[in-house]
């Protein structure tokens, strides 16, 4: 008995320090919109380096930065950047700051239920912000209408549908509107969450495309992938050069190379609404958010290998995930960018 | 009491003389404090979840107060928080499902317990309780697939143009809101209401049914004169059983109330409820008085319960006073 419980303590022992040894893990947590590209990511990195194992969470982009604040992740994510109290209270508590690495782009789309109407609207900044704003309440409103010539558009009155859960859609979304209307912005504001002047809620994605598809005269949005994941018609958004753009992952990495020339050094930048031909306009990044000090140098090793592979490789992996790669401009500054974390 | 104090003095000194290690070696302390510990961690969980909400919500009570209960806005944006639309939403929900589970769940109650045929009664019994055990988001589905494309197309127009002179049946027709949510909570609840309200019916004793029958009593006389009064403490004990489910639903509220928190007088507008609101915003919400004043709104639920709880116990209390129904529930 005594010997074979030797034997086992002794087995036990050696797997432990084996696998101390040969195994590191890293925790993550954050938001929940590029999580299916995170872990192919993380996923396929394991395969690469089989030592490192990364270990994501997606708890949301709140939870992200609440936790790797509080230091009980090595790593967050969000969809929307850290402002500036987030940054000084993470300051404060550990004496070194955070780094934002943008690692795909996602898109809103707006999308619709109009009986009778099966073709794919374009839609001015004013119509968009003025159907969110609860001014414009009916179909054939000359602001709907006007870029929309020969399309039949009822009188009806315009059912509009947002998310109810915090989300990082919600924020692309709500960020866009900031920015093309000073109304929106004064009287809402841009947030994962805000109190919508109009509309019905819907959790999810897939909570708003239902509604969407069930409502008769309905307008909501979703994210890009979804909508192309689902084939949902939705339509075109005009652009701050005045073309009007039907959102796909060339648009959306369009947008990120306009904002890249005017990109700050922390990357906290939105890029709706960006200059450019082709840009859509309701396009944002997702961001990786990095402490600029480890104390284990090992870890530390670890996510700079990983920062530098999901840069190069890694991006190559995006487009089968519906996911728009970071144009050229923005890795070349992230890459400088890796070299801070210490 | 006084049969107790006599039967001390004979009890006691037979148990008083076993000393503590002998009652110990017998298992009987032993049992005594396991079972102890079980009851009391029931109360500890209960005083620890009061202390966290209360803890946890400690800058919004300090920087709303009173006012949290009366103010409309909830804008994450601006730190503007109040709970009135989503205490709204939450008791209208639940007093709508309450108004159509009430009738229907003990008029069902008493076709199962005393007119139905064993046979018939018994499968009824099955399916209730297996409807009773469905989760909760199967039940939002068939909200959202089959009651909200119902009360768009055809109830709630009926209802506005038969009874449009309502404040409660005015404005858009949506599908989604108020009444949908509180028939959807009505679907989840009838089931509780019937399955403990048969079992009080079925336990009424047979004396009380053959005493009104052979005074003459018809047999509708007797069971609703006679054996639902009798049993009527545990029938109220289901009402407030369902109305606990009902208060703090959330998934299947969340996919029919619209959740956007108004207060209006229409049980067509969409609207939200305390439990739904939690569930949707927590995840993302940041900054800390955002999430503490989420935290705040468990609260508030959770002395809505307490209170509706209160209240359950002293109508009980009030009604087997002044009634019949002695020795039940």
């Amino acid at each position: 008995m005594k010997r074979i419980a030797r034997l086992l303590l002794a087995v036990f022992a050696l797997a432990g320090a084996a696998w101390a040894q040969n195994s590191l893990l890293i925790n993550g947590a954050g938001a929940t919109f590029p999580y299916p590209m995170y872990s192919k990511w993380f996923d396929e990195y394991h395969k690469k380096d089989s030592n490192l194992q990364i270990n994501y969470q997606s708890i949301g982009s709140g939870g992200g930065i609440k936790q790797v604040t509080e230091g009980t992740v090595d790593f967050g994510a969000t969809d929307g950047p850290m402002n500036d109290d987030q940054l000084k209270a993470f300051q404060d508590k550990h004496g070194f700051g955070i780094l934002h690495f943008p690692t795909v782009l996602g898109a809103d789309v707006p999308t619709y239920n109009i009986p009778g109407v099966s073709a794919e609207l374009n839609f001015t900044q004013e119509a968009i912000a003025g159907i969110f704003l609860g001014k414009i309440t009916k179909w054939n409103d000359p602001a709907i209408a006007g870029p929309n010539k020969g399309v039949n558009l009822p009188a009806n009155d315009i059912v509009v549908v947002h998310r109810s859960d915090g989300s990082g859609t919600t924020y692309i979304w709500t960020d866009y509107l900031s920015k093309i209307s000073d109304e929106w912005k004064n009287k809402v504001g841009k947030g994962t969450s805000v109190n919508w002047p109009v509309g019905l809620g819907g959790k999810g994605n897939e909570g708003v495309a239902g509604l969407v598809k069930q409502t008769p005269n309905s307008f909501g949005y979703v994210e890009l992938i979804y909508a192309i994941q689902n084939n949902m018609p939705y339509g075109r958004v005009k652009n701050s050069s005045g073309a009007f753009i039907k959102a796909d992952l060339v648009g959306v990495t369009a947008a990120a190379a306009g904002a890249a020339k005017n990109m700050p050094d922390d990357f906290r930048v939105s890029i709706t609404d960006a200059p450019g031909k082709t840009a859509y306009p309701i396009s944002s990044f997702t961001w990786l958010l990095i402490p600029t000090r480890f104390s284990d140098a090992a870890k530390r090793d670890a996510i700079k290998g990983f920062l530098k592979w999901m840069l190069a490789d890694g991006q190559n992996y995006t487009e089968n995930l519906s996911y728009a790669k970071l144009p050229k401009e923005v890795v070349a500054k992230e890459l400088k960018a890796i070299d801070k974390v210490q | 009491m006084a049969t107790t104090t006599t039967t001390v003095p004979s009890a006691g000194p037979v148990a008083g003389s076993r000393s503590f290690l002998s009652r110990l070696r017998d298992g009987d302390e032993i049992a005594r404090l396991i079972t102890f510990l079980f009851a009391a961690s029931v109360v500890l969980v209960t005083l620890l979840l009061v202390f966290e909400l209360w803890q946890g919500s400690v800058l919004a009570r300090h920087k709303f107060g009173f006012d949290f209960f009366l103010t409309k806005v909830w804008d994450p944006v601006f730190d503007q928080f109040g709970a009135l639309p989503f205490i709204y939403g939450t008791m209208v929900t639940s007093v709508v499902a309450l108004l159509i589970a009430i009738p229907l769940g003990i008029g069902a109650a008493i076709f199962l317990a005393e007119l139905a045929p064993q046979k018939i009664s018994d499968t009824l019994q099955f399916f209730i309780d297996l409807l009773a055990a469905v989760p909760s988001v199967i039940y939002g589905l068939l909200g959202v697939f089959i009651v909200i494309p119902l009360m768009r197309e055809y109830i709630q127009p009926a209802l506005k143009t038969t009874f449009g002179f309502l404040p409660f049946f005015q404005g858009p027709v949506y599908g989604m809101g108020f009444l949908t949510a509180g028939i959807v909570l009505a679907i989840m609840i009838i089931p509780y209401i019937i399955s403990v309200s048969r079992e009080i019916l079925l336990s009424v004793p047979r004396d009380q049914r053959e005493a009104a029958l052979a005074l003459g009593a018809t047999r509708w006389e007797s069971t609703w004169k006679v054996v639902v009064p009798f049993a009527r403490t545990g029938i109220l004990g289901s009402v407030f059983l369902a109305l606990a489910r009902a208060v703090g639903e959330t998934m299947a509220v969340t996919m029919v109330i619209g959740n956007a928190p108004t207060i209006s007088a229409s049980l067509f507008s969409p609207g939200d409820s305390i439990a739904s609101v939690i569930a949707n915003q927590f995840t993302e919400a940041t900054g800390d008085l955002y999430l503490q004043s989420l935290i705040e709104l468990g609260l508030v639920l959770f002395l809505l319960t307490f209170i509706l709880n209160g209240l359950a116990r002293l109508l009980i209390l009030v009604t087997t006073q002044r009634g019949s129904g002695t020795g039940l529930a």
